[in-house]
């Protein structure tokens, strides 16, 4: 049997208290191609980056071509031993031309005429995996549109100077690749792979991992929960593995405040596509699917809408928004967890003009008691607080608004799951008191908290879901593309 | 061809060229005399030292960072070319290699410790014009003659500074745009992160452009004296925010690795003319600077202009 290019055991990485990997064991042989695949955050990403050498993992052991590399593993070895990667948010430089972005990656490539041999370099692969690409290599890439960019960035992977090449991972190669070209990719990875170079395929469209691969891993929650031949796998079967099935007890709740969907007045409502989004007053409105389809912007719209920009629909009455990245989107990183909540009441906090010392402090101290905030004095400084401290801090300050609506960006993420049980019923207490939430979630959990679900695919609702119908199975299914 | 000659690439690399050269045609317009052999070389003369610390920026800006110590580095090198240099030429070189070399330890600490740029040249600016204080306490010193006679070289037909600005911005052309490891170099401005995953190290790349920059501001430095004869600590402090206009000027981008040496060193000329014109327009004294401010607005102006098109 030939020797595996890689074989890692027990592969672990933690972010504090988040396990990317939790052990993860894997093996690549020779000239195959491996599709993987998970849900958001199931360890995908982290794990190909312990591959290509960007991450270095906390334990485990790294075997590739049969030696144990963990010590000395990193992007130079990488190179070394031909394992390539082509990441998920292209790695491109913008302000280079596509021959100059092609000599990045090999370092052999220099003195005089570099550029004439680089150039027909990568023309040579862009003929051969993407025929009629339309791409020069004198192009600057920050002028090509982003599907060429991802067609660019494919072929320099494969091209070929003095480094040998074993392994390619691709990482969401399709995802702005067109069918035609997409198909164009995919043939050309089973020729490389008939030609006895190792292929790693990750996508979301199951289709093509299924129709692909040879062997398929399944990653869920940071571990490698299936590894069989693609042949033994079908869609149901693969969503069925990537999926969990979590009892809640709160459903019979939610499917009584299902009935009465429609009782009360319509507060926001947006087309989509052939959908349409509509909450009514006091509902928990749940924006489910793959992160990044299009939900923020649907958020941001209705935000938009509620203060006069743009609008994308009707929205009736005030609204408050919780950002999802809190660092850069969420908390005045100077100020102290009072003004960071108070911030969003200003208007009644004013009097004479000036900002009422007296009325925030009051608002801070009601807001403390009510959400519970770990502190010895409001007056601190925001981050003296924990982070899920900190979000708790902006919920407090889009509550304590005048707002009807709140929309909120995924924003328990890295939250620890107390904090998180103690917000989900402060955002049923104040459903129950009229309030409308639009909660977009990429976690499964969540979204049994809401009343209703709308299932969100590049940038559109392709699916309508009441507590009674929602499932994971359901979620995913309208997750993924059907075909590639 | 006319397509591409109105395509906002062509436009915008046209820019640099085209300012300058209607500052030239208003300068021809009022006194067809000035733009002569004579008049020209007296109108650029200052236009080497501006230029070459020009290129030292660009190299700063092309990894996404910003020289605030520009100017009071070249009042320090101009410092130590009129003294040290001048009497014991041993310790000269050694003091201004030692400058070089700071400004490689300024890059790796920006880099290594992360910080914001901006902060530590404001910093080390202050640096520099104190040791440029002990090393000149008043102005004076004597340029080394070699330097003198470089500045002072007559060129056939075309003036000096013009030969010198052409021969700075196609060796640094070569060296940055065209050479395979100035690929690295802009690279790392333009996505540092995928420059680290090549394999690239980013500390190199960063110390690399300081250390270069050093060296031009050493140049411009030498250059300053040349044409002056004598030193100041205080000489060149307007070339910071000179220099920051010149390379923007010439097309070049405060972040994302997009530079044109050519395009500076063009931009450095229309700057150093900029005066020369509003002295045969007449406008007094008082309204120059602001005047020359109007002007750069105007030519940035049109270059987003020209970059909404594209958009």
């Amino acid at each position: 049997m030939e020797r595996n290019i890689v074989s890692f055991e027990r592969v672990a990485k933690h972010f504090g208290a988040v396990r990317a990997l939790d052990g993860v064991d894997l093996n690549v042989k020779p000239g195959e191609c491996l599709g993987l695949v998970g849900h958001n955050g199931a360890g995908k990403s982290t794990l190909m980056n312990v591959l290509a050498g960007t991450l270095t993992p906390d334990t485990g052991v790294i075997g590739i071509h049969g030696k144990d590399l963990k010590s000395s593993y990193g992007v130079p070895k990488a190179n070394e031993n031909g394992i390539r990667c082509v990441f998920q948010e292209l790695s491109l430089c913008p302000n280079l031309t596509v021959a100059e972005n092609a000599r990045i990656f090999h370092p052999s490539l220099s003195g005089w005429g570099w550029k004439t041999k680089t150039g027909a370099m990568i023309t040579e692969k862009l003929d051969e995996i993407f025929p009629g690409h339309g791409i020069s290599s004198g192009d600057v890439v920050g002028d090509l549109k982003i599907g060429k960019r991802q067609m660019v960035e494919i072929a320099r992977a494969f091209t070929l100077t003095d480094t040998p090449l074993h392994l390619v991972i691709l990482d969401e190669p399709t995802s702005s690749l067109d069918a035609i070209t997409a198909r164009q990719l995919l043939e050309f990875v089973r020729k490389v792979v008939g030609d006895g170079l190792s292929c790693i395929l990750i996508s979301h469209v199951l289709g093509e991992v299924l129709e692909y691969s040879d062997r398929i891993v399944v990653m869920k929650d940071g571990l490698v929960v299936s590894e069989r031949p693609a042949g033994d796998f079908d869609r149901n079967s693969l969503v069925a593995e990537m999926g969990n099935v979590i009892e809640m007890d709160e459903i019979s709740e939610h499917q009584e405040r299902e009935k009465l969907r429609g009782t009360t007045a319509v507060v926001v409502e947006v087309a989509s596509g052939t959908q349409k989004l509509q909450a009514h007053q006091g509902e928990i409105i749940g924006l489910a699917g793959l992160a990044g389809h299009g939900q923020t912007g649907m958020l941001l719209g209705i935000y938009e809408t509620a203060f006069g920009g743009k609008a994308t629909g009707n929205v009736n009455g005030p609204v408050a928004l919780v950002a999802g990245d809190r660092q850069t989107d969420g908390i005045f990183h100077l100020w102290s967890i009072a003004e960071n909540i108070g911030v969003g009441s200003l208007s009644r906090m004013v009097r004479r003009g000036l900002i009422d010392p007296v009325a925030e402090a009051a608002i801070g101290e009601t807001w403390q008691q009510r959400i519970k905030i770990k502190t010895p004095d409001m007056n601190n400084n925001i981050l003296s607080l924990s982070g899920g401290n900190q979000q708790k801090a902006l919920f407090a300050r889009a509550l304590a608004s005048d707002a009807e609506i709140i929309l909120m960006d995924d924003p328990m993420r890295g939250v620890d799951v107390g904090t998180k049980l103690e917000v989900y019923d402060l955002i049923r207490d104040e459903a129950e008191k009229g309030r409308t939430f639009l909660w977009y979630t990429t976690e499964m959990d969540e979204l049994y908290n809401c009343d209703h679900t709308y299932v969100f695919r590049d940038g559109l609702i392709v699916a309508d879901l009441s507590r009674e119908e929602l499932t994971e199975e359901k979620i995913l299914h309208s997750s993924f593309k059907e075909t590639a | 061809m006319i397509a591409y000659l109105t395509s906002p690439k062509a436009l915008r690399a046209a820019l640099p060229a085209v300012s300058f050269g209607i500052i030239l045609l208003i300068i021809w317009f009022y006194s067809p005399f000035a733009v002569s052999y004579m008049g020209l070389n007296l109108m650029l003369q200052y236009a080497v030292p501006i230029t070459l610390a020009t290129i030292a920026q660009m190299f700063i800006i092309t990894v996404n960072d910003l020289d605030l110590s520009i100017g009071s580095f070249v009042g320090l090198t101009a410092c130590i070319g009129a003294t040290l240099l001048a009497d014991t030429p041993i310790l000269g070189i050694l003091a201004l290699a030692a400058c070089v070399a700071a400004y490689v330890a300024v890059g790796a600490l920006i880099h290594w410790r992360n910080l914001p740029s901006i902060v530590v040249t404001l910093g080390m600016s202050f640096v520099w014009l104190g040791i440029a204080v002990l090393v000149l306490p008043t102005p004076g010193g004597t340029a080394p003659g070699w330097v003198k006679a470089i500045m002072g070289l007559k060129t056939p037909f075309v003036p000096f500074p013009i030969v010198a600005a052409a021969v700075i911005g196609i060796v640094v052309h070569f060296a940055l745009m065209r050479s395979s490891y100035g690929v690295v170099l802009r690279g790392a401005g333009g996505n540092p992160k995928a420059i680290g995953r090549a394999g690239w190290s980013l500390l190199k790349t960063k110390m690399v452009m300081f250390g270069a920059a050093g060296f031009f501001g050493v140049l411009s430095g030498l250059a300053l004296i040349g044409l002056t004869s004598a030193g100041d600590a205080h000489i060149a402090d307007r070339y910071t925010l000179f220099t920051i206009a010149g390379v923007i000027l010439g097309g070049g981008e405060f972040v994302g690795g997009r530079v044109s040496p050519i395009g500076a060193v063009l931009g450095a000329l229309t700057l150093a003319l900029t005066p020369q014109l509003m002295g045969f327009m007449k406008i007094p004294t008082d309204w120059q600077i602001g005047a020359l401010g109007g002007i750069l607005i105007i030519v940035l102006a049109l270059r987003v202009l020209i970059n909404r098109r594209e958009a």
